[in-house]
């Protein structure tokens, strides 16, 4: 069953707490990123019917709010997801190259998991980093000036932690 | 060195934090438009100063801010909008990564002049850490006095909120914003209403952006008058120009709009020319959605004269051969880069982005990609190039918001500066396919009509 643990509802609380009496609803958006959070890197229909139910909103409200933004996912995600920027600057600085670069390592292609399910590849449209081109988002942060040895890295980087925590 | 009034302390190490932003003269904006002035005087240095919007429709920050509307007993409320998406622009994200305090000092003033008591930051979801540091930045506010009830004992309470949205360019588009910060989709609402008179909640509501937000602090502090003093004309103040592409040093530089576009690439002081040694083929001067210009147009106006980074310089010749300041994302293009290319990446980007209310809009950004894709893939023909200028036509001006026409305008730009190169893709289409079209003419000098 999907509940959010006593740290997550104060969390919730916090975020319902920003907007005016009745008004809740506003935070659907922080409460969608902190159900993804809480929840295993994505949204499945039961958690959006648990958020309609805190917030005291209709399901549908939720559904149509989550599948209109790109950062929620609808189905499960690798453990690390690899957003790589593929708009106007980072083309111009070699992002096509970084694309298939870590597609053909991981071997899979834009929008699917590795069999392992630790990485998910995904493009993205621009993130707000022109000046330090190519990158990409992993989790809450960016990866930025982008080469071949930084992504094998990365990639080394995420499959150590992971063991670690296995 | 030109003046700096919004980064001239960004680089003071531990700027970040309140006790190091405090000791550098922070914060005394706060404590002179409490103590010694009304909202309304505010809202006269804001005008006397010229600020114009920093987000890309530069429209007079002081003008707007007279609009809200101020029924009896509706509350009103300041929205800042930091949903930075606009490719190309990452001037806001400088800001509030490094010094994060001055935004929250020119939202304090700011709320104080519009009379809101509860304001917000909308923040676009990619930028999660720096939710983060502005919500620590509130609080550290909060802990000395500066925000919260009665603040330095005027009487006045605020409080900032930051709300993080979800990837989504549209947001970007302030009644788009308004919906989102309500926990809807992002569909732009029609105008009017405007939000100065039923925005947030139906409540009145103004939204700026961050840097318009953090240079009503030098404002304050120096007066509207001082401040119109700084660059040219209707250019007033400083501008952030978050500079990218193939330049030797991308990154976010602080003008005062009296520099000329070639002084910005070629100085060492900014871009450092560009990169590899390469020649400048192309330019998108202020972020994707306005036009590009080929080097002859970039550097000289079609009149022979000097282009500077400013507002009316920018746009000088209209769209026939001018472009625009926008949000000061400039996006350099070198002798190897594909203006096909480019302009397909872009379409791509609207029609990702594309909300999908409008049908001129949503189905056309789609029409747009896919013939532009054929194009650069060699599998185009003649007639495709004279219908995406039929396209980008019939989508601008006809949508609720200026997606539509931030759609149509870069490839608009693209086929009247580039027609040559979008023909020669479409005539060689193996050997399109193995290199680039090259420069052309488009970095001789330029031909003045007589």
């Amino acid at each position: 069953m999907v509940q959010f643990s006593n740290e997550q509802m104060a969390e919730f609380n916090r975020l319902v707490s920003h907007y005016p009496e009745g008004k809740q609803k506003s935070a659907l958006l922080p409460v969608l990123h902190l159900a993804q959070n809480s929840f295993g890197g994505w949204l499945s229909s039961e958690t959006l019917d648990y958020v309609a139910e805190l917030l005291q909103i209709q399901p549908i409200e939720v559904y149509e709010v989550a599948t209109f933004y790109s950062m929620y996912n609808l189905k499960p995600v690798g453990k690390y997801m690899f957003e790589v920027c593929q708009t106007g600057p980072c083309m111009i600085n070699g992002s096509d190259d970084i694309i298939a670069y870590i597609g053909e390592k991981l071997n899979i292609k834009p929008g699917e998991t590795t069999a392992d399910g630790l990485f998910t590849l995904k493009t993205v449209e621009c993130l707000g980093a022109c000046g330090y081109a190519p990158m990409m988002q992993m989790g809450k942060t960016y990866r930025e000036h982008l080469t071949k040895e930084k992504v094998d890295a990365i990639i080394d980087e995420c499959r150590k932690t992971a063991a670690l925590n296995n | 060195m030109g003046v700096k009034l919004l980064l001239d302390k960004a680089h003071v190490e531990g700027i970040r934090y309140f006790e190091t932003y405090r000791r550098e003269g922070g914060y005394r904006s706060v404590e002179k438009a409490l103590k010694q002035m009304s909202p309304e005087t505010i809202v006269e240095e804001v005008k006397k100063s010229g600020l114009r919007g920093r987000g890309g429709a530069g429209f007079p920050a002081g003008m707007k801010w007279s609009f809200i509307a101020k029924p009896e007993g509706v509350p009103r409320h300041l929205v800042c909008n930091a949903d930075e998406s606009e490719p190309g622009t990452f001037k806001d994200r400088y800001l509030m990564e490094f010094i994060p305090h001055l935004l929250i000092e020119g939202l304090i003033v700011s709320s104080f002049a519009l009379g809101s008591h509860d304001t917000y930051i909308y923040i676009r979801g990619e930028y999660a850490w720096i939710v983060d540091i502005l919500e620590h930045a509130i609080e550290e506010a909060k802990a000395n006095g500066f925000l919260g009830k009665n603040i330095l004992g005027s009487g006045f309470d605020c409080n900032i909120y930051v709300h993080r949205g979800a990837g989504a360019y549209i947001c970007g588009e302030e009644t788009a914003l308004i919906e989102s910060l309500e926990g809807k989709r992002g569909n732009p609402r029609i105008k009017p209403p405007f939000p100065a008179i039923q925005g947030v909640w139906n409540r009145p509501t103004v939204v700026n952006n961050v840097e318009t937000l953090a240079a009503v602090v030098p404002i304050i502090n120096m007066g509207g008058e001082e401040y119109a003093k700084i660059g040219i004309g209707r250019s007033t103040g400083t501008k952030l120009i978050s500079a990218c592409g193939n330049i030797n040093k991308p990154g976010v530089y602080e003008i005062d709009m009296t520099i000329s576009v070639e002084e910005f690439i070629y100085s060492d002081e900014y871009c450092g020319g560009i990169a590899n040694g390469k020649q400048l083929k192309a330019c998108i001067p202020g972020g994707s959605s306005v036009p590009i210009l080929p080097a002859n147009l970039l550097l000289k106006t079609a009149k022979g004269e000097t282009r500077l980074m400013n507002y009316e310089s920018l746009s000088d010749g209209g769209f026939a051969t001018g472009s625009m300041m926008g949000s000061g994302g400039f996006i350099i293009l070198d002798e190897d880069q594909c203006i096909v290319k480019n302009t397909y990446t872009l379409a791509r980007f609207y029609r990702h982005e594309s909300c999908g209310q409008c049908s001129p809009c949503r189905e056309g950004t789609g029409w747009m990609e896919k013939i532009l894709k054929n194009i650069d893939t060699g599998k185009g023909k003649m007639s495709d190039i004279d219908l995406l200028w039929d396209i980008q036509r019939k989508i601008e001006g006809n949508t609720i918001c200026p997606l539509g026409d931030a759609a149509a305008w870069p490839v608009a730009a693209a086929i009247r500066h580039f027609r040559d190169e979008f023909e020669w893709h479409v005539l060689n289409p193996e050997e399109s396919q193995k290199r680039n079209y090259g420069l052309a003419h488009y970095a001789d000098p330029i031909h003045v009509p007589a």
